[in-house]
């Protein structure tokens, strides 16, 4: 059981997580945040494994890895 | 559930200025889980350079001087000295380092100060908007470079962690990447020992990180990162070229 | 108290030491390289740091990093040296550091010579770097205040939080004179309550000059000008030498009011009149000192080595019915001037 929280105002959507993700369950979602960019979603937050490769490549440290 | 990633105690909680998918942040956050590994941050004193690199105070809650342009290895120079009991980094990117200020960081890593330096090698002068630096590779097209550089007229990119990694008085010379989770995780290593020289009083300590510039690259941020580890890292590679006490 | 015999450079290094400077970062360059060779010799049984760093412009910014740690620290070199240091001092000035610069001059543009000479006035008091700031200038006439001088440099520096420099030239430098090594005067420092060193606990501190904020660099260039108002108002120096009668009052700073000093003497001797205002700060100017003395002399002839940079600030401060006039010799080998010269330009201007 595992779990990431994306921070929606930091995220400036460079999609560098979306590389990192071994499962692929990182993309830059459609909504616009108050900065202008489109923050990082998961979707199938079930299949996080909480590896964290994820934090580590995000240069904004906006996100949080739970396990 | 646990949280098993959180930002370092060193990093303020705070929005940083850099662009999309510039390395800087990372970069950042390696120093501070450095700092924070080693329980450094109450007696650290960061020197800031000029360049994106200059609101160093603004990320790190440490106690921070500003150095002239290029000037940092001569700024920690005076504050090491003074202050031998703190633990003092400069940060400085590849046109600060490696073309204004080339003698002041010789001559520091010559000295063998117990300082350690942190060289973000981005092949551009970012703050001023893309500008041809020392490290731009050849061919590489800047504001200043527009049809690209020439090794004939404008050298070749210049190597700093090889090159300064012939002085005797350097303890530490390595060449990281932030372009993968695995380059990523090695850095880190790469970071720790940086730091644990000048912890253990073991003398200069110089790690150089390839970093991607979207904005002055004209590129996306995913491009500028492939960038990083296909072009870049094909002539600055990824190593570690001294390392006296095989930390 | 005992009295010493030694050169100029020597009492500067002396005094440094006598002050807390425990931290010197310099490059050789003639006529100043006693300094360093006295630190190099002195330093390291002080407990202290000498570095012969690999130019000017990197021991000026070893100054900066030192002092930004609340230590007091010193750099010395000669006019061209002191060039390359400008861009660090700038910094200093911005980022309010105190640090003592000390100039032994010589004679320029360019490689010029090693002469003694005053041409670098106008660097030294207008702010010689970029941006529009002061430093204090202490211009030192004899070994004992090339001593006396560098202490209140020091003291002077830490008070206002601000570069401070010593402004001399070969003959003050590599003159021998007796020497009474004075203990450090009692002064008034405030804490340094700034100063980077690991913040602790505590919170953090940042030694810059960089505001970019809405507002923020014009609020800290007002701070850095009541500052330098605050100077002018409180710690302008001088020497009046027989200006009471006189008809005629003769300026001039350092090496070359010496000389004028024998001037004097010998125009005295034969009945003439004349006085000498010597500035001991530079900056700040001691410009009510020439309102006040102008009031009643209305005749001024300024005398320097160089072809007239003081003469603008004393025109700036006299009496608006006083007239000033201006001898001076360019330095270079063969320049600097007899007394016999200076009394012939001192009749002659007594007599228009």
């Amino acid at each position: 059981m595992a779990k990431i929280e994306i921070d929606e105002i930091r995220c400036k959507g460079c999609g560098l997580c979306t590389l990192a993700c071994p499962g692929k369950l990182l993309s830059l979602s459609e909504k616009i945040n108050l900065q202008g960019y489109t923050p990082a979603a998961i979707s199938f937050q079930e299949k996080c494994t909480g590896c964290a490769l994820c934090a580590e490549m995000c240069p904004d440290v906006a996100i949080t890895v739970f396990k | 559930m646990q949280q098993v990633f959180k930002r370092p105690i060193s990093l303020k909680d705070v929005q940083t200025h850099f662009c999309p998918g510039c390395h800087h942040g990372t970069i950042h956050r390696l120093v501070a889980e450095a700092m924070d590994e080693f329980g450094v941050q109450g007696r650290t004193i960061g020197v800031a350079s000029v360049g994106c690199s200059v609101f160093l105070y603004g990320y790190f809650d440490i106690d921070v001087v500003e150095a002239p342009h290029g000037r940092a290895a001569a700024v920690a120079t005076g504050v090491k000295r003074a202050r031998p009991d703190s633990f003092v980094f400069t940060y400085q990117g590849d046109g600060d380092l490696a073309a204004i200020g080339t003698a002041e960081i010789i001559h520091a890593a010559n000295r063998g100060e117990d300082i350690t330096v942190v060289f973000v090698n981005n092949t551009t002068y970012g703050m001023t908007g893309g500008q041809m630096a020392p490290t731009t590779l050849v061919g590489q097209k800047t504001s200043t470079s527009p049809y690209g550089r020439n090794q004939h007229k404008d050298g070749a990119p210049i190597r700093m962690a090889e090159l300064l990694a012939q002085l005797e008085g350097v303890a530490f010379s390595a060449r990281v990447a932030v372009n993968s989770p695995r380059n990523i995780i090695d850095a880190k290593r790469q970071f720790k020992k940086a730091f644990r020289y000048q912890v253990e009083g073991k003398g200069f300590s110089f790690i150089e990180a390839l970093s991607a510039c979207p904005t002055n690259w004209g590129m996306n941020a995913l491009a500028a990162n492939e960038r990083v580890g296909t072009e870049m890292a094909d002539y600055f590679r990824l190593g570690v070229f001294k390392n006296t006490d095989n930390l | 108290m005992k009295r010493l015999f030694v050169k100029g450079n020597e009492a500067v290094a002396m005094a440094a030491i006598e002050a807390g400077c425990r931290y010197y970062f310099g490059y050789p360059i003639t006529p100043q390289s006693d300094i360093p060779e006295y630190l190099s010799r002195e330093l390291p049984h002080l407990n202290g740091e000498f570095i012969q760093a690999e130019s000017e412009i990197a021991s000026i910014n070893m100054l900066l990093g030192a002092s930004a740690t609340g230590v007091r620290a010193m750099t010395s070199s000669s006019s061209p040296g002191i060039s390359l240091k400008q861009e660090g001092i700038s910094y200093m000035a911005g980022s309010e550091l105190p640090g003592v610069i000390v100039n032994i001059s010589r004679s320029g543009p360019g490689l010029g010579g090693i002469d003694a000479s005053q041409s670098d006035y106008f660097q030294a008091v207008k702010g010689g770097g970029h941006g529009g700031y002061h430093i204090v200038v202490l211009a030192p006439s004899s070994v004992q205040e090339m001593y006396d001088l560098t202490m209140l440099a020091f003291d002077l520096a830490d008070i206002y939080r601000m570069p401070a420099m010593v402004l001399a030239d070969s003959v003050v430098g590599q003159m021998k004179e007796p020497l009474v090594p004075n203990k450090r005067p009692v002064a008034d420092l405030p804490a340094k309550n700034w100063v980077v060193r690991g913040k602790g606990d505590g919170e953090q501190r940042v030694v810059k000059s960089l505001f970019l904020g809405d507002g923020e660099l014009e609020a800290h260039n007002w701070k850095l000008h009541r500052k330098y108002q605050e100077l002018k108002a409180r710690e302008c120096r001088w020497e009046a030498f027989q200006v009471d009668d006189a008809d005629l009052l003769v300026a001039a700073f350092g090496s070359t009011a010496r000389i004028a000093k024998t001037a004097i003497t010998m125009a005295r001797e034969e009945g003439l009149k004349v006085g000498l205002l010597r500035p001991i700060t530079l900056f700040p100017f001691p410009e009510k000192a020439f309102l006040d003395a102008t009031a009643r002399t209305k005749k001024v002839l300024v005398i320097e080595l160089n072809t007239g940079q003081m003469v603008e600030d004393v025109r700036l401060s006299v009496a608006r019915d006083a007239e000033v006039g201006f001898y001076g010799r360019p330095p270079g080998a063969g320049s600097l001037p007899t007394p016999e010269e200076l009394l012939e330009q001192i009749k002659r201007t007594i007599e228009v």
